[in-house]
């Protein structure tokens, strides 16, 4: 068939592909009914009547609950737990994502090299994505525990003496920032991976050719052409460490007192320990807020530092 | 120039050998410390002298693994199966007409994926004790399906508008198929590589989930791994040996599997994040 025979073929086809299709067009909002549905029940319900438990008193259990206004809300604001949850929750955040995204970048750019066993290195250190962050916090709560972890041990050998690392509440934060990191660096390890071997060698070459140091070439060819694999690796462990739950649970369920307390770890606590659903609904809102902010700064801001290749 | 090579070569190689071996330290931890004997006070660095393979089965016994693995199981699956055929019905339409009505749908989708799952969950509790769906293993499977549609459908849509050729469905609708029939018979058995990475997206985190498990799953003939385990470590605070054993039986499956289907999972899983 000639080009032109082509060309006239597939615009009849067109034409009566449209008009049956105009017979036919709806939205077709049946065949995601059922997701609507799923989701509207479990998550956008709750999520609505979320933010009207946050304006009443309720216990959580009782069937009655009294309209209270902005009162959760002033609570909130001058709870001093309120501003420790929230600075712990931005550690696990903002440290999570500073971590796991300076060390996932060296780890790629070291797998990027040809050297031996990268392969296994590179199984080694994603492995840890697929375990349960519970059990995460407990392999690791096994290595810094008090009694018999393996961190004293160490320290013993060496003739130190032996801390309580997870009960000390200026460390234990930033335990759980290395847990989460040692966890997830291998998502941020291959995200960059993936952008590394993106980038054309013609462009080392030309660098090479100019003379430009391994540094330079790092700073004005690499870094700028990797900003996409940041902006994603960014938004992502911001989000993750932002809603960090099941590793802080296994290594010091929150405590000592409130020292290490998450605001999903708060929010249980308040919810199920202390009968105090309202202002545990009225932290969620909080909660909802800044990781709606945060990550919508990060995606902002990094994207707009993204370059055209 | 050739020697400085090879030797920049053997020194970066040496470097992930030891990199490597830094990240394997928690399991060797793990895997020793499962080992030992109750009482058994050496140094959590030292090989267990006597291996004590009992542990395991003791831990076994008393955590109630084998109804968990089953209560995982049965979610996990169930779970993973609604996802995908929700998941993939649902995102057609959202891909293909770009009604005004279809926009709006997709963004709420999307919007969805911000709201941290436990923000829903204070009214979300009281819900499900009134409907009573409590302890049951079909609200962990709901609340999962609930959890995972929003990143299902966007992985869906994204590869349907750019990967599958809309004159298939054409010719097919020509021939006179319905909807569902171009869509089932059309369009689903080439959505093949999506439907692997929502399966290995969905399978590792409703498998590994706690979250939820803690809050829905409170009853032991319902429990799920996670769940047994953190009951668990509750009891054992003295008995950490035991802990280790279950939690290393607790994570073999997965484990397992990502060694066998490494290349499947690194590929699903990094593909999902992209995306998400």
């Amino acid at each position: 068939m000639s080009e032109l025979a082509k060309e006239t073929h597939r615009s009849v086809a067109d034409k009566e592909v449209r008009s049956v299709k105009n017979k036919r067009t709806k939205s077709l909002w049946w065949m995601y009914l059922p997701a609507l549905i799923v989701v509207s029940i479990f998550i956008i319900y709750p999520f609505l009547n979320g933010i009207r438990v946050s304006f009443t008193d309720w216990n959580g259990f009782s069937q009655t609950k009294n309209w209270v206004g902005f009162q959760q809300y002033s609570r909130m604001f001058s709870d001093p737990d309120t501003w420790l949850v929230v600075k712990n929750t931005l550690i696990y955040g903002i440290g999570s994502t500073i971590f796991q995204n300076i060390l996932g970048l060296l780890y790629a750019l070291l797998l990027n090299q040809s050297i031996k066993m990268k392969a296994l290195t590179r199984t080694i250190i994603y492995l840890p994505v697929i375990i349960s962050p519970l059990v995460m916090g407990y392999i690791w709560y096994f290595f810094f525990s008090f009694q018999g972890g393996a961190l004293n041990d160490l320290l013993v050998f060496f003739g130190m003496d032996k801390i309580n690392a997870l009960g000390n509440p200026d460390l234990n934060t930033w335990l759980i920032v290395f847990v989460n990191t040692y966890q997830f660096v291998g998502i941020a390890m291959i995200i960059y991976l993936a952008g590394l071997q993106g980038i054309s060698k013609d462009f080392y070459e030309a660098a090479d050719i100019d003379g430009a140091s391994a540094f330079q070439q790092f700073k004005n060819i690499t870094l700028p052409l990797l900003m996409p694999a940041i902006t994603i690796n960014m938004v992502l462990n911001i989000i993750g460490g932002l809603k960090l739950f099941d590793v802080i649970i296994a290594l010091t369920g929150g405590g000592p007192g409130n020292a290490s307390q998450s605001m999903s770890t708060f929010m249980y606590d308040l919810y199920f320990s202390r009968q105090d659903a309202g202002y545990a609904a009225t932290q969620g809102v909080l909660m909802a807020f800044i990781i709606l902010i945060l990550s919508l700064l990060a995606l902002v801001y990094f994207k707009r530092k993204e370059v055209d290749a | 120039m050739k020697n400085r090579e090879k030797r920049s070569r053997i020194l970066l190689t040496g470097l992930a050998l030891f990199i490597t071996l830094l990240h394997l330290v928690p399991f060797y931890i793990l895997i020793t410390t499962a080992l030992k004997a109750t009482g058994d006070f050496s140094s959590k660095w030292a090989f267990p002298t006597k291996m004590e393979f009992a542990n395991f089965s003791q831990a076994w016994e008393q955590a109630q693994l084998g109804t968990a693995f089953v209560n995982t199981t049965l979610i996990t699956a169930g779970a993973a199966m609604l996802l995908i055929f929700f998941g993939a019905m649902a995102a057609y339409p959202l891909a293909r007409m770009q009604t005004k009505l279809n926009k709006v749908v997709y963004f709420i989708f999307i919007a969805i994926m911000i709201i941290p799952p436990l923000t829903a969950l204070v009214p979300l509790y009281k819900m499900v004790v009134d409907i009573g769906l409590m302890n049951t293993r079909t609200v962990a499977v709901l609340n999962n399906l609930a959890a995972f549609l929003p990143l299902t459908i966007f992985l869906y849509a994204g590869f349907i508008r750019s990967t599958i050729p809309k004159e298939l469905e054409e010719a097919a609708k020509i021939d006179g198929a319905s909807t569902l029939v171009t869509f089932f018979r059309v369009v689903f058995p080439l959505l093949k590589p999506v439907t692997a990475t929502v399966l290995i997206i969905s399978c590792v985190f409703i498998w590994n989930d706690y979250q939820f498990s803690i809050f829905f799953l409170q009853d032991k003939s319902v429990q799920t791994l996670t769940v047994a385990l953190a009951g668990f470590f509750g009891q054992n605070q003295n008995n950490l040996n035991l802990v280790a054993s279950a939690a290393l039986m607790s994570m073999a499956p997965m484990t397992i599997l990502f060694l066998f289907l490494q290349k499947y999972f690194v590929a699903g899983l990094s593909s999902g994040s992209v995306k998400g």
